[in-house]
């Protein structure tokens, strides 16, 4: 029985199946990350043994190269040697301002949307359907000539306010939908009570707003965090964020024979996200599903 | 709400959207009918005691000095849509008149740099999308089974793939695949083959990067569905049980025509995503044999020295078009509701 508050556990072979495939799911979705989170400590050789990959458990290579079984060598090299932590600097900055702005002004908008009942409403809604369906890529050659035209490549606050205007059309939508929840008894009686359209918003609508804008906002995090196409094109070797360095640590790297440090670095890039899902579980889980429900 | 106060509540969002998104549209459709200047070149005779002879060389200061003018290029016309690189209308109607069979035919296309990609970006949209709503779907049933206790650590791991950062994650997989990697170096074991590699072949290229995008998006249909699972009405299952249905039968009848909305939103999202395929081609270092449409504007604008505008954007707009093509039963969808529920 699906859905049924009591029920009673029976094994039947369905259940056994489809316990085998969640089991095989949890396998495959988990044992990356914690393969490459293991061998981050070892050095290639373990990491990438030909030999016997029992060698990335023993760690025959490591314990050879550097005396102990774990190393921080690829850490080192990467935080330290190349410098990884001023990508993680860019990376806070970026994504701390895209989050800020892009809830501030999505959440005026978002609310004007779920509010008016005009056509025009609608349109604006569908425009940004359509603007969430575009490859970033595609933008991205559109900004190149005229952001070295006026000389505004290259810098972070040109990056900042691209991912904002690229997060808005999923924004808005998302915003959108929870405003939909909050009645709008609530903001009316307030202007019936004198308030204009602004103060209504300010005093009833901001206290009761948060979950949705958190959940919102852990999405914005998500898209700032995770771009590669506009981070790369965008910015200049010095401003580089985290994914891009990443990407070109890769084309160094290989040639010098220093894997681990990209596979230390990506580790480093997980973990925050690692702690964004352990913390906000429940978030992420409803912002996924409201839009869909809302259908 | 009054058109007033919409207005300046809508105005930051929009002006953001029309700067950043609608304008740079408009950016890459002019870009698309220039090219870029071609080098300049002088001719002079230099002679020496034996006869002259015209030289050629390049006017490196004129050239800079021509493009630092007009940065644009010169005007092409749609003439980049349709050259070699792109729609490449010559070579399709001479692949026409000379192959004898269709089979022939489509493989002179598929070796055109535009029609290789948008097969690549389609195949890998039309195999990953229907395996993530199956698979997907599989799991949300299996997990919705489990003892409570079990539920909240599985989706916390589930949450993993699809929230990780689609280079981030490629490179994860590629690095185990790789043939020193834990999975590689087992499979040339396996097989016996120590020339065994995931890169060489064309095939199992594509497999990787499809195999890559059902693990990056499974999670995602998984909750959706899953969150469907709780909503579907008890009355409706204790009926079709009472009649007797078999668990098979009520998945059947009962609980996927319950979900059929949410399948259609998530086939949404899915083949938007799909589409824009481009980080797992970055990360697995696949372009030797899979490039996807956002995968070669990326490389005409990382073009060294002078990046290929015109091309970038002559592919950028047949892929606007493309992902507008996807959308519009989506849209006449919603508009038609929209209708019904104004009136």
């Amino acid at each position: 029985m699906l859905g049924a508050p009591t029920r009673r556990f029976r094994w039947t072979p369905l259940t056994v199946i489809s316990m085998a495939l969640v089991a095989l799911w949890l396998i495959i979705a988990a044992f990356p990350f914690l393969w490459t989170l293991w061998g981050s400590f070892k050095v290639q050789g373990d990491f990438f043994s030909k030999a016997d990959w029992m060698n990335a458990l023993h760690g025959v290579h490591t314990i050879r190269e550097t005396g102990g079984a774990f190393t921080l060598d690829g850490y080192h090299g990467a935080w330290i040697q190349e410098e990884f932590w001023k990508n993680v600097v860019n990376t806070t900055i970026v994504v701390f301002f895209t989050v800020v702005i892009s809830l501030t002004i999505g959440t005026l908008g978002g609310y004007a949307l779920a509010r008016s009942v005009h056509r025009y409403a609608f349109w604006i809604l569908m425009a940004a359907l359509v603007f969430r369906a575009m490859p970033h890529i595609t933008l991205v050659s559109g900004y190149l000539l005229p952001f070295f035209e006026w000389n505004i490549w290259g810098i972070l606050p040109t990056t900042i306010i691209v991912l904002v205007a690229i997060n808005q059309p999923f924004t808005l939508w998302m915003l959108h939908s929870f405003f939909l929840n909050i009645p709008k008894d609530m903001d009316e009686s307030a202007m019936v009570d004198g308030c204009t359209r602004f103060q209504a918003f300010r005093h009833v609508i901001i206290p009761v707003m948060w979950p949705g804008v958190i959940t919102t906002g852990l999405f914005s995090f998500l898209l700032a965090y995770n771009d590669f196409a506009v981070t790369s094109m965008l910015l200049s070797a010095e401003n580089e964020t985290m994914v891009p360095a990443i990407s070109s640590f890769l084309g160094t790297t290989q040639v010098e024979g220093n894997v681990m440090f990209a596979v230390a670095a990506v580790v480093s890039a997980t973990a925050p996200l690692f702690m964004l899902v352990l913390f906000f579980q429940r978030h992420l889980v409803s912002g996924l599903t409201a839009g869909a429900v809302k259908g | 709400m009054t058109h007033r106060s919409f207005f300046w509540f809508i105005l930051p969002t929009l002006t953001a959207m029309l700067l950043f998104i609608a304008l740079p549209i408009v950016s890459v459709f002019i870009q698309s009918l220039y090219v870029g200047h071609e080098q300049v070149l002088v001719v002079s005779k230099s002679c020496d005691p034996f006869g002259c002879e015209e030289v050629t060389s390049v006017d490196t200061e004129a050239t800079e000095a021509l493009r630092e003018a007009e940065p644009l290029g010169k005007f092409n016309g749609i003439d980049t849509y349709i050259n070699r690189s792109h729609l490449a209308f010559a070579e399709v109607s001479a692949a026409w008149r000379d192959t004898e069979n269709l089979g022939e035919f489509f493989r002179q296309i598929y070796n055109l740099r535009f029609y290789k990609a948008l097969a690549f970006t389609l195949a890998y949209t039309i195999v990953v999308t229907p395996f993530v709503l199956l698979l997907g779907l599989a799991v949300a049933v299996g997990v919705n089974n489990l003892p409570r206790i079990f539920k909240g650590p599985t989706i916390f791991v589930s949450l993993l793939p699809m929230i990780i950062t689609p280079l981030v994650g490629s490179l994860i997989l590629f690095w185990m695949v790789d043939a020193d990697g834990v999975i590689g170096a087992t499979l040339q074991r396996i097989f016996d083959d120590n020339a065994l590699s995931l890169k060489a072949s064309p095939t199992l290229t594509w497999i990787m990067l499809i195999v890559y995008g059902i693990w990056h998006l499974l999670p995602f249909s998984f909750i959706v569905f899953y969150a469907g699972l709780q909503t579907v009405p008890t009355e409706v299952m204790e009926a079709a049980m009472i009649d007797g249905a078999s668990k098979w039968e009520r998945m059947r009848h009962v609980v996927v025509p319950h979900l059929m909305p949410l399948v259609i939103f998530v086939t949404l999202i899915l083949l938007m995503d799909n589409f824009r395929v481009f980080e797992p081609i970055v990360g697995f270092s696949a372009e030797a044999h899979a490039r996807s449409l956002s995968w070669i504007i990326f490389n005409d604008l990382r073009e060294s020295g002078s990046p290929l505008y015109g091309s970038a954007g002559a592919t950028s707009m047949m892929t606007i078009l493309g992902v507008a093509v996807l959308l519009t039963p989506v849209l006449i969808r919603t508009w038609r509701d929209f209708n019904r529920k104004a009136h």
